[in-house]
């Protein structure tokens, strides 16, 4: 008989509502993974700028805002479409509640997108189109404006996840962390795809870019996945679940591949033989690894029972 | 006024009337819960001990789900009560995320979010909560914390000298006003008990699909 096999130090819930589906799932995890692209670029293309102006000047100006736009468009349209009443998110800005992570980022991610808009339109209409821009002169002012919001762009997610008492996987200083390496993971990843002929100067800068940003996330996810059980019962129970074979606990793995361990190996290899090609790959993967390593990360602390 | 909530395990005996009075009352859609008695089967056959414990909303005093609501949907009314505006509420779940306790949830009719508000509505007409005055044996008790002389205040006080009015999960600090006197950790931390296959008596319940949204 069943019953014979509990010990009586042990209590089994007999009765109880069913734990809540996925609260925040994949529309979630494009999200702050279109994010990470659309803040990423923007503050790796600003380093390029400076640091390699004369090489990849003409493709970073066009190609940096325009590909910035598109995914935080994505972001903010599947932002909206994450919620359940999506025609009411006006109310973010007719009664905003200023102690709310979700209010400040969506605040910022407005101007921000907004400052990308106008930068966006002078690419098109200068570099691409080649016509005279009158707003040609606000280029490189809002550049720089950019580069400064999209800092705490990227970073607000990190401060929501903070916020939610309920999961204390998520730790605002790590998330923190790891949002701001999510990003430049994703902008020199996005380079090192769109850079051709680049010189290897600038691809090794790239590359490195990638590659320490892919060791430094590895690490505080391997420090997270060893040590996370220290800090609470809820993320040792978590943590557990994942280790002993539960549900994402191959997926945490792959992703933790694809994202990190293998596009730090392609970096190494590269820089070793000076070959660009191989950083080709490791772009692509660090970017479908990222979206993978997010999206377990997401959805593991919301297994827990709460009640 | 500081209104607050304590039920005594040692007199619930699991007859739900508070969670059936509770849905009448909030017209609370199939599958959603404001309040809902979990049980919890302690011990080895035939030496075992069933425990009952209804779980709401704790109202807190540093309520998560307030802090994180970007539109402040989720509200303090003056008396204490933590509210809810879904005329207001975007539906981003956030405050779902927030809950330590799992106390909200997503009204599958209105697509807003809902939860346990003290019957704010008819605590306004001078109206003890729909489970205050279902409840058989007066195992829940609500009242005023600012009163020492409120019936929730004196059983406080009554019940605290050997350590036996609790909260659920004190370490979050939210401070919450709902509390449990004969509780321990099988009721009332839900990491303490398992939750296994085949135990459950409803393991087969499905979730509604909401109308509309996603």
């Amino acid at each position: 008989m069943v019953e014979h096999t509990i010990a009586a130090t042990n209590a089994v819930v007999t009765l109880d509502v069913p734990i809540p589906q996925v609260i925040w799932g994949w529309m979630i995890t494009l999200n702050m993974w279109a994010k990470s692209i659309g803040t990423g670029v923007v503050l790796v293309g600003a380093y390029l700028l400076a640091r390699y102006a004369k090489e990849t000047d003409s493709k970073v100006r066009i190609y940096m805002p325009i590909i910035s736009f598109i995914f935080l468009n994505i972001f903010l349209l599947f932002t909206l479409l994450d919620l359940h009443q999506p025609f009411r998110m006006i109310n973010i800005f007719l009664h905003p509640h200023f102690t709310s992570a979700i209010t400040v980022g969506a605040w910022i991610a407005t101007v921000f997108t907004g400052v990308m808009f106008i930068l966006s339109l002078i690419a098109v209409k200068k570099y691409i189109l080649n016509k005279e821009c009158k707003l040609e002169k606000l280029y490189d002012p809002l550049l720089k404006l950019a580069v400064v919001l999209a800092i705490p762009v990227t970073l607000y997610t990190a401060t929501i996840m903070g916020e939610a008492t309920a999961r204390e996987l998520w730790q605002t200083p790590t998330e923190l962390a790891q949002m701001l390496l999510a990003a430049l993971l994703c902008g020199s990843a996005v380079f090192l795809l769109i850079g051709g002929e680049w010189s290897f100067e600038v691809k090794r800068d790239l590359a490195i870019i990638l590659g320490a940003s892919a060791f430094l996330s590895f690490t505080i996810y391997m420090g997270e996945y060893y040590f996370g059980h220290m800090k609470s019962e809820d993320v040792a129970a978590i943590l557990a679940a994942v280790k002993e074979g539960g549900a994402y606990h191959t997926m945490f793995w792959v992703a933790q591949y694809l994202a990190f361990i293998i596009p730090m190996v392609l970096v190494y290899l590269s820089l070793k033989s000076k070959s660009g090609s191989l950083l080709y790959l490791a772009s692509f993967l660090a970017i479908v690894g990222l979206y993978l390593t997010k999206h377990v990360w997401l959805i593991i602390p919301q297994l827990l029972p709460l009640s | 006024m500081k209104l607050g909530f304590l039920v005594d395990l040692n007199l619930c005996m699991g007859c739900k009337a508070c969670e059936v009075a509770c849905k009448v009352e909030n017209n609370v859609p199939l599958h959603s819960w404001r309040l809902r008695v979990k049980y919890v089967d302690v011990g080895t056959y035939p030496e075992t001990k069933r425990t009952f414990t209804p779980l709401r909303c704790n109202h807190c005093e540093d309520a998560p789900c307030e802090r994180i609501c970007p539109v402040s949907a989720l509200h303090y009314l003056d008396n204490g009560i933590v509210n809810i505006d879904k005329e207001r509420c975007i539906g981003c779940a956030g405050c779902m995320m927030a809950c330590p306790y799992g106390a909200i949830y997503m009204d599958p009719e209105t697509n807003t979010a809902d939860k346990c508000t003290f019957c704010a509505h008819r605590v306004a007409s001078s109206m003890m909560p729909a489970c205050v005055v279902a409840c058989p044996v007066e195992a829940n008790i609500f009242g005023d914390l600012d009163d020492p002389n409120s019936n929730i205040s004196r059983y406080i006080m009554e019940n605290q000298k050997n350590g036996g009015v609790k909260v659920r999960k004190p370490e979050k600090n939210t401070h919450p006003k709902h509390f449990y006197v004969g509780g321990g950790e099988v009721q009332l931390n839900p990491l303490a008990s398992k939750r296994e296959e085949g135990f459950n008596l409803f393991n087969k319940i499905t979730h509604l699909d909401h109308i509309g949204g996603h």
